[in-house]
């Protein structure tokens, strides 16, 4: 079984997390082949999250921009509100193959959290969500809704009290509790066979984009764009196109205040190779090798490393990886709202500010697919503060 | 013979298990840590397990993330605990010291540097917690070629089977967790591990340490009964972390290591 990606990947962790990795693989490569597994995740993605999710052309975006034509695909539309549902249906389906009784998850936005907290409450499983005290202070709504669903939000203060301390903690806990509870990862990333099986399970959505983007135009996209914090709904997407190779593979990273100012979370664009929570991959870390900080106005983008595939497709040079700041992700996001009447996720703002950043320069028979991971309810509160911090420094 | 199998040959000689102390460097700060590592090997540590801090330690508990977390802010670097290293090896030519850390800071060094330099400079081996038997190799090679221990852990999940794969592979010594889940104090260890500790050793080329939840002298006692070693860590750290003087928490730690290297006898 390959564990790796070229030199990315692995299974950096604790011995005592070896054997319970082991079982995860077997497991899971048993479901993969498994047709009553792959039929209840699939009617679950049909019936429960309400499957397939639309590709919808933004003409009036796209003719304001005036070059290529702009598609969203429109996971904003699932159960929940974002892409993390079809993950997380998934592991529930293999948790309960495994006889687990309790999942834990971290989180950042909150969307992978709530997306837990709900096939928990679908399945009867106990939920223990771990997240950051400053992605609770910044998304305090979706709180509520774990709360809601059933889950237990279990805050994190140490270290930058954000996703990557949130996962350490929920590693920790595994690291104790594995016999009976499943660790819900919301990402590519974490040790084999995570980066594999979250990939498996957002693959759903590449694999309707392409197919829906040849029914409607005939044609297959000139380029893919998905915003890759972790990086799951981009690799989602990128499933799809990967052996297409004319089609152009773009991720977009969080460059926060702007990647000269230190202050963003482009792991790929600004990291170095490095290990953390169980693989290797590019990490924004100091002159020691300790975690960087990460700074974006989305939550979940807020991570210092990236899913091992990624790096990968960046080193072979398939995917491209580019950066958005932060005010530009805010503008994307307003003008999806006002010209489709479509509030996106922050998150897929990043996406989405790329593709009108390089529209008006493309011909107009360009076709360009976005990946709209998620919508943004959620992001009000963050918009609000951010507009005023720039209301303040503008002052 | 080298080090590390002297020590734990003399210690079964004088039928007691070694004492393996494992210190956060550069909490509270480098000189301080300098002196609390000075001060257990008087106290009657054989082995030193040197806790290079990171930001990101998922294998640990409390005690250490606290300890780790003032150590990062006081400026504690790897090349910091290596100067450090340096000096107390020169020292203490008898006492073992192992390298302890997490693979990013090792690997951000330069894993072949690293492992040439603690050669130089007297430091026996390494111990990766995040480096299981299976991405062994690209830290198992350069440490062979520079003649240092990698020293593998084993767990209460970890098959006899696959312990003595691991096992079969070793130098050194082996680390056996005594508990599943994260280092740290507990009240009570489960009363498996002394079954446990048994059948690892009936298969283990070299001595077995054990450690993770040791409290005090009492329990110290107990697992010295059946391992070759036993390692405390967040027992001392607590007393270091306690409120008061810097000076009388690191003779209540110090104290605490005497009463630890008491409790290695297998006599009485």
């Amino acid at each position: 079984m390959k564990t790796h990606y070229g030199i990315y990947g692995g299974q950096y962790v604790a011995e005592t997390l070896m054997p319970i990795l082991h079982e995860l693989e077997k497991e899971y490569l048993a479901a993969r082949e498994d047709p009553s597994f792959q039929e209840e995740f699939r009617s679950l993605l049909k019936n429960y999250v309400g499957r397939e999710s639309p590709l919808y052309y933004a003409r009036r975006l796209s003719e304001h921009l005036g070059g290529s034509r702009i598609y969203l695909k429109r996971e904003d539309l699932n159960h929940t509100g974002a892409h993390k549902i079809n993950n997380t249906i998934g592991q529930a389906l293999l948790a309960k193959r495994m006889g687990k009784t309790r999942l834990i998850a971290e989180t950042g936005a909150g969307m992978h959290g709530v997306a837990t907290a709900t096939v928990a409450a679908l399945f009867g499983f106990e939920c223990e969500v771990f997240m950051g005290t400053t992605d609770i202070d910044r998304q305090a709504v979706n709180v509520e809704r774990m709360q809601t669903l059933g889950a237990t939000v279990r805050p994190v203060s140490e270290g930058s009290a954000t996703l990557k301390d949130a996962m350490n903690e929920a590693l920790r806990d595994w690291t104790a509790w594995s016999a009976d509870t499943f660790y819900v990862i919301g990402t590519v990333a974490g040790p084999h066979p995570y980066p594999l099986l979250v990939k498996d399970f957002q693959s759903v959505i590449g694999e309707e984009a392409r197919r829906q983007c040849l029914e409607q135009t005939g044609r297959l996209p000139d380029e893919v764009v998905a915003c890759v914090g972790g990086g799951s709904n981009a690799m989602g997407i990128f499933a799809g196109f990967l052996e297409d190779s004319d089609v152009a593979l773009t991720g977009v990273e969080a460059g926060g205040a702007g990647i000269a100012t230190g202050k963003h979370a482009a792991s790929i664009t600004g990291g170095r190779v490095g290990v953390l929570h169980g693989s290797k991959t590019y990490l924004l870390q100091d002159d020691n090798g300790q975690i960087l900080e990460t700074h974006s106005v989305s939550a979940g983008l807020d991570y210092p490393g990236v899913g091992p595939e990624h790096c990968f497709l960046a080193d072979s040079r398939r995917a491209r990886y580019v950066t958005v700041d932060d005010e530009e992700a805010v503008d994307a996001f307003a003008m999806l709202a006002r010209f489709e009447g479509i509030i996106p996720a922050l998150e897929s703002s990043h996406a989405l500010a790329y593709a009108i950043r390089t529209a008006p320069a493309q011909s107009r028979d360009r076709i360009v697919v976005v990946n709209l991971s998620g919508r943004g309810d959620k992001d009000m509160d963050s918009i609000r503060r951010f507009r005023k911090q720039q209301v303040a420094s503008a002052k | 013979m080298d080090k590390i199998q002297k020590i734990f040959a003399s210690c079964a000689a004088a039928d007691r298990a070694a004492l393996v102390i494992f210190c956060s460097c550069g909490y509270p700060d480098m000189d301080s840590s300098e002196q609390i590592i000075e001060d257990a090997i008087a106290a009657g540590a054989d082995i030193i397990e040197l806790g290079v801090p990171f930001s990101d330690p998922m294998a640990d508990g409390a005690a250490i993330r606290q300890a780790s977390e003032v150590a990062l802010r006081q400026g504690a670097t790897l090349k910091g605990v290596l100067a450090m290293a340096e000096r107390l090896s020169k020292r203490h030519p008898d006492t073992g010291f192992i390298l302890f850390s997490y693979m990013n800071v090792m690997l951000n060094y330069g894993l072949d540097a690293l492992c040439t330099e603690l050669r130089r400079i007297g430091v026996d081996g390494i111990l990766a917690v995040d480096l299981p038997y299976e991405e062994r190799a690209e830290l198992a090679d350069p440490c062979r070629s520079a003649g240092l221990h990698l020293i593998p852990l084993v767990s209460p999940m970890t098959s006899l089977e696959r312990a003595a794969m691991i096992m079969g592979e070793a130098t050194g010594f082996v680390y056996s967790v005594n508990i599943c889940g994260i280092t740290g104090v507990r009240e009570k260890l489960p009363p498996e591990v002394a079954e446990r500790l048994a059948a690892l050793k009936e298969r283990s080329p070299v001595p077995v340490a054990a450690g993770f939840g040791i409290a005090d002298g009492e329990s110290a006692k107990a697992i010295a009964r059946v391992a070759d070693g036993v390692v405390v860590g967040s027992a001392v750290i607590n007393k270091l972390l306690a409120p008061g003087e810097l000076e009388t928490r690191r003779r209540d730690a110090s104290e605490l290591v005497r009463t630890l290297a008491g409790s290695m006898s297998r006599h009485a």
